[in-house]
């Protein structure tokens, strides 16, 4: 017999376990729909809403706390190009979607990875579903997320979710595992509860590692939200795909551009609170 | 009752943990359990009870399984079989609130690498017992503050850990466990990590601080002078077991097997010993009553050159010299009191050996020990150069049998 000849239907599987998901659990999908697209919409008013000139003044103050008045400066200046070169709203609705997912990812990855730092079986467990999260083709999830739900922002983000995830849940689990064994034990000496030494010991010390994987699920997010840009999630990733479809250099530079500026200053912006957490621990 | 007892605890790490203690109760060894089950066998049929009020120390190399014997103690390591009773309770029986309680409130630990919180300052750090607690919070900064004061670091509180000296962390440490005021103290390795001199600050500190609040401390460390200097009574292990617990002079004078007896021979003996350890008998003795007489008959019969004169309560007066004797004699003096020196050496019974060496070069008697004016003993310098040898008390008895007499007189030019 031929090895060629034997046809293990895995994607037909794959087929029929996701026509059974959309007949059976249709009313899931439309709920997680419903609350993610008002979600999303509430967050890019906010950031649309309001004159350029104001947003950017915020965010700019956000990066002088976070770091300082030179980073603001950039911050000012850089945002101000966005809206020169006409993408501030593509741009603001990227921003909406990157947080909606991130924010999502980092609640669903954290917790995660905290079971798995203190539970080796549900750690092993973990560890390969993570790393064929990671590793599938990042399209491949816009496949099924569009049949979920439809064309539009809410697929986007939901296969958002699902690329930018790991690195939270693993970078959690790390970060608390590396904390010294006897400091968590000191805290059990003095009979605190594995709650209280979750809470004020383990997570306060695994703080700048657990910062260093949100900040990946941001940077995994942004990069993720402008492919899903294809799918009709809007924002730069659908300027960049029209200039890609017309053969625009220009217009697709101008949207590459837009998402270099909004990626420096979403990575260093968590960057600065990361190591603000960790000037503390590493004394 | 005895504030903590071990009975018979075991504590094996690995899958098949109950089917090795079986096998060691079965009294297999420590190797062949090992390999025949793949476990870790870190602690075996270990029983001992710590007094209210003493420092107990457990002595043993790196494996020995001292700490994790401490930790089951507070039930941080669960013994695999086995009691620990604290106070009358059977710790292994509570609930895993109960067993919260008892370690906030009787036993506070101190760890070899400190075990501080970096991420809090000095103050929040020795507030921790009291914070689990839910202590009020002004109490908490009392009687934190209290407990920083007894360790020398007031003026330190807001600081953070790494902004401190080794030493100072674990003073950090120390005030930590004093501020619960829990009764039991668990000391693992506590002062391993400081340096030497830092090290030994920290002990004479630790000994001041147990006689002002005589707690009840469980001090594991590798480090036998450590364990002499601190430790009202030793616990020697090794391989998982203890092999012996004494003082640190019954360790030293009759060591369990040759295990102990290699492990005692670089001992600091004259750090150690006192002069009760190694006084003998004091034989060449005289009524004062007695007379000149009686007193040239004493030495020619114990053939002797020099007599301690007591009261008959065993006061020490002073001593009498063969030639004054002698000279007392001719000249038909009835009484010692003329010829007696009064000048006589004499040391208490709890002073260190080293502190014996220049009195007994000084010295043309054995040094007399006196306790509350009473002779109770004799050091001859043989005894004391034999004893900083490290002979043994068997070895010792047999050569004063052999020498009875003549020994009390080396002192004696």
């Amino acid at each position: 017999m031929n090895l060629q000849d034997v046809r293990i239907p895995i994607g037909d599987w794959v087929d029929a376990m996701v026509d059974w998901l959309t007949i059976n659990l249709v009313w899931m999908f439309d709920g997680i729909s419903d609350i993610l697209g008002s979600l999303i919409d509430a967050l890019e008013t906010a950031l649309q809403f309001p004159p350029a000139l104001v947003t950017i003044a915020v965010l700019a103050l956000i990066a002088l706390f976070a770091r300082n008045w030179k980073f603001s400066l950039f911050t000012a200046l850089s945002f101000g190009l966005i809206v020169t070169m006409g993408q501030w709203e593509a741009a603001m609705s990227t921003l909406a979607l990157v947080l909606v997912a991130s924010i999502l990812a980092v609640l669903l990855g954290v917790p995660l990875g905290i079971i798995a730092a203190r539970n080796q079986a549900f750690s092993a467990l973990l560890r390969p579903v993570l790393d064929f999260m990671q590793t599938m083709p990042s399209f491949v999830y816009l496949i099924p997320a569009i049949i979920f739900f439809g064309i539009g922002k809410v697929p986007g983000v939901v296969a958002t979710i699902v690329f930018s995830m790991p690195p939270g849940a693993r970078l959690t689990e790390l970060g608390l595992r590396q904390v010294d064994a006897e400091v968590v034990e000191a805290g059990e000496a003095f009979g605190a509860s594995p709650a209280k030494i979750l809470t004020r010991v383990q997570i306060p010390l695994a703080l700048p590692t657990i910062m260093a994987g949100i900040n990946q699920v941001i940077m995994l997010a942004l990069s993720m939200v402008v492919i899903a840009g294809i799918v009709g999630a809007g924002g730069l990733g659908a300027e960049v795909f029209r200039g890609v479809t017309r053969l625009n250099v220009g217009l697709g530079f101008e949207g590459g551009l837009s998402v270099v500026i909004l990626a420096v200053f979403l990575d260093r912006v968590t960057g600065a609170f990361g190591s603000k957490a960790s000037s503390r621990t590493s004394k | 009752m005895s504030l903590i007892q071990v009975r018979d605890i075991h504590k094996v790490f690995g899958r098949k943990a109950d089917k090795a203690v079986e096998m060691l109760k079965e009294g297999q060894d420590r190797e062949s359990v090992e390999a025949a089950t793949g476990t870790t066998p870190a602690v075996i049929d270990a029983s001992f009870d710590v007094e209210r009020g003493e420092i107990f120390v457990v002595m043993g190399l790196s494996g020995s399984g001292k700490s994790t014997l401490v930790r089951c103690l507070n039930l941080i390591h669960r013994p695999t079989s086995g009691q620990v009773v604290i106070d009358g309770i059977d710790i292994g029986t509570l609930s895993p609130a109960e067993l919260r309680a008892l370690r906030s409130e009787k036993i506070s630990m101190v760890f070899q690498h400190f075990g501080l919180f970096p991420h809090r300052t000095v103050l929040d750090n020795a507030m921790w017992g009291l914070e689990v607690r839910q202590v009020p919070m002004n109490e908490r900064r009392t009687r934190a503050l209290e407990a920083l004061r007894l360790v020398g670091l007031d003026g330190w509180e807001d600081s953070y850990p790494g902004e401190l000296s080794g030493g100072m962390q674990q003073r950090v440490g120390l005030a930590r466990a004093l501020a619960t005021d829990a009764d039991i103290l668990l000391m693992d390795e506590a002062f391993s990590a400081l340096d030497p001199l830092i090290r030994s600050e920290m002990q004479e500190q630790l000994v001041n601080l147990q006689q002002e609040l005589q707690k009840t401390i469980v001090f594991i460390t590798h480090d036998l002078n450590e364990a002499m200097y601190l430790g009202d009574r030793i616990a020697m292990m090794k391989d998982g077991r203890i092999v012996q617990i004494g003082t640190a002079e019954e360790i030293l004078q009759d060591p369990a097997n040759d295990y102990v007896e290699a492990f005692v021979q670089d001992v600091d003996r004259s750090r150690v010993l006192t002069a009760s350890a190694v006084m003998e008998e004091p034989i060449a003795t005289i009524l004062r009553r007695e007379g000149p007489k009686a007193a040239l008959k004493h030495m020619r019969e114990r053939q002797i050159t020099a007599l301690f004169v007591v009261d008959p309560n065993r006061r020490l007066i002073g001593a009498a010299l063969d030639d004054d004797v002698i000279a007392a004699v001719r000249s038909g003096s009835g009484k010692l009191d003329d010829i007696l020196h009064y000048d006589v050496l004499t040391v208490s019974p709890d002073t260190p050996l080293v502190d014996l060496l220049i009195p007994a070069a000084e010295s043309r008697l054995p040094l007399a020990v006196v306790e509350d004016g009473r002779l109770v003993g004799v050091i001859p310098r043989v005894t004391l150069l034999a004893a900083l040898g490290g002979s043994h008390r068997d070895a010792m008895e047999d050569q004063n049998a052999a020498v009875a007499t003549a020994t009390p007189s080396t002192g004696v030019e």
